[in-house]
């Protein structure tokens, strides 16, 4: 399959696999068009971070790859599968969990319901045990109770899980949200967004937070930030949006020389 | 001053006069606020899970009830009718989701209220090819709800308790704490909350909004089927029941959409306060205060609470 990110390959290394392979996507609303011909890929293991200009279609892109999204051309290769359109469910069940750029949380709920929520996928139990909430249903909850309590205690948020997410300030919610997308133990995980509106300690701690999860956990992570200097610490590699099209890729260094980017995020003189 | 002592003094002093009488009051209008209360609760589940208000809760009440009357005439034990019945109620939550729902997804609340107010017409034209217009008995001997009634000597006096009341209350506690529990605990229950705060963000871990939609819809047809059988067990069933259901949106203003204690306690307040208003205050206005009691009460909320007695308070975030 021809990749058009050869350009920062050697930085992962030669043996790595592909996890996720964008090939010539574009998805358009009506007239106007949000992603132009876009490839991209995702290694295993890697952190990947998705830059560019308000409206360059960053999210857009992210809602392409979980389903929320159809593009109108390109395919989008998941571990080997080869697809025109992804469900939302389709993604969820294979181990695709996101983050919203504005917290989408179960507000009513508590923070351990929020996290527990993302077991849906993991529960099998059928309605009717449910409905008598004993036996297996009641067995089953137990063991997932269990795996949300250790990402709860990873998260540092024991002290809210009781409380309705609604009502906490924007940094736990944040961290409530990805907490929500780690208890589907993904394998990909698209974070948008995740350090918005954080102030530098809140960052620091998102920050740790994203390399542990990357490094303990072996999480794939695909980022979309704005703050330039997380960019060039946690991502290993970089690709650069504008206006829909892809302007560059490779590794943060690469990415911040290149003359296109400087041009995006500064303006050319006309 | 005798106009005032009309309403402030005297419908007390015959309060205190003949407390059996008042007890009887009582305990007629509990019983049909009960009966509120579980059509309130059929819209509560819907909104809770799905956010759109369904204006065909009233309808499938009759429809449910009028399915059950038939089926049984048309030779099935009752069992059987019961289970029938379920079948077609549990057709029609999937037919709703498929036809009606999932080509609205993301479209506005409005929208949504007029597509149920059009599944209104069609489930009503429906049931009156299917079943006639005519207004049949409910079954209840055949599916074993209790008849007589028991006597209670108080007060120098007699409350009379009817059987069928004292089952349709019980059955609708039942039912309400069984939804309770359901709803806090179980991951079914869960992904419901979920959907109804945010569907977006319920997609992405994973949880299925059709599937969902059409399991709240069948549980609110459940609900239906139940009201119709107590409420068709007091009175006939005909398509006529379908107003009631409007009380029941009084109801909802008072105890807030999105609560299930809510329903109960706005259709208790409701059936109970319509109740007392009409046998003591009523002759003042020249009867019939029962017909127009709820909704002046929902006005008086809506301009106070408007969120109702339990209802989430909407807070946004700007």
């Amino acid at each position: 399959m021809p990749s058009t990110s050869s350009t920062s390959d050697q930085s992962v290394g030669d043996h790595a696999t592909l996890l996720l392979d964008t090939n010539n996507v574009s998805l358009s609303f009506g007239g106007v068009k949000a992603i132009t011909d876009i490839s991209f890929n995702i290694y295993k293991g890697e952190i990947r971070a998705l830059i560019g200009p308000n409206g360059a279609g960053k999210t857009s892109m992210l809602n392409v790859i979980n389903g929320f999204y159809h593009p109108q051309e390109g395919t989008i290769t998941y571990k080997g599968k080869v697809r025109r359109r992804m469900k939302p469910y389709q993604a969820a069940s294979s181990g695709i969990a996101r983050t919203f750029q504005n917290v989408a949380l179960f507000k009513g709920m508590s923070t351990l319901d929020n996290v527990m929520s993302g077991r849906s996928l993991k529960m099998h139990k059928g309605l009717f045990w449910q409905m008598l909430h004993i036996g297996p249903a009641r067995a089953e909850e137990i063991i997932h109770r269990k795996k949300v309590e250790e990402i709860i205690d990873f998260l540092e948020i024991a002290h809210i899980r009781k409380q309705a997410v609604g009502k906490l300030p924007y940094g736990l919610q944040k961290r409530v949200e990805l907490g929500r997308a780690m208890a589907m133990e993904p394998e990909l995980l698209l974070l948008d967004e995740p350090m918005a509106g954080m102030n530098l300690e809140e960052k620091e701690d998102m920050s740790r937070f994203i390399i542990d999860l990357n490094k303990e956990f072996g999480t794939t992570i695909a980022l979309i930030e704005h703050d330039m200097g997380v960019v060039m610490d946690l991502a290993d590699r970089v690709v650069v949006l504008d206006y829909g099209k892809k302007i560059a890729d490779g590794t943060p260094a690469a990415v911040q020389a290149d003359q296109a980017v400087i041009d995006a995020y500064l303006g050319v003189a006309p | 001053m005798e106009f005032l002592n009309s309403i402030f003094v005297a419908p007390f002093i015959d309060m205190g006069a003949a407390p059996d009488f008042l007890l009887q009051v009582i305990w007629e209008g509990f019983v049909s606020g009960v009966l509120y209360a579980l059509i309130a609760l059929g819209f509560v589940l819907i909104y809770k899970a799905s956010g759109v208000f369904n204006f065909a809760q009233g309808i499938m009440v009759v429809f449910s009830a009028l399915a059950l009357v038939s089926i049984h005439k048309a030779g099935a034990p009752a069992w059987l009718a019961v289970i029938l019945t379920l079948a077609i109620m549990a057709l029609l939550a999937v037919a709703i989701e498929r036809v009606v729902l999932r080509k609205l997804v993301n479209q506005h609340d409005a929208i949504l209220l007029m597509a149920t107010i059009g599944l209104t017409l069609v489930i009503k034209g429906v049931g009156e090819i299917v079943f006639g217009g005519e207004p049949q008995s409910m079954i209840t001997e055949e599916l074993g709800i209790p008849t007589g009634s028991t006597d209670w000597e108080v007060f120098d006096g007699i409350v009379i308790f009817q059987h069928i009341d004292i089952a349709a209350a019980a059955i609708a506690l039942i039912m309400v704490a069984g939804l309770g529990v359901f709803f806090s605990v179980t991951r079914i229950g869960r992904a419901l909350r979920a959907v109804a705060d945010d569907h977006q963000a319920a997609l992405s871990v994973g949880i299925s909004l059709n599937q969902i939609w059409a399991i709240v819809w069948f549980a609110s047809g459940v609900v239906a089927l139940v009201t119709g059988i107590m409420w068709g067990a007091r009175s006939d069933v005909s398509f006529a029941l379908e107003i009631i259901a409007l009380k029941a949106l009084a109801v909802l203003i008072l105890g807030g959409f999105t609560s299930i204690p809510g329903a109960i306690v706005g259709g208790l307040i409701v059936g109970i306060g319509e109740k007392m208003f009409e046998v003591y205050w009523g002759p003042l206005f020249g009867g019939g205060v029962e017909a127009w009691f709820a909704y002046v009460l929902a006005l008086i909320f809506l301009l106070f609470r408007p969120q109702g007695l339990f209802g989430e308070r909407i807070i946004e975030r700007v």
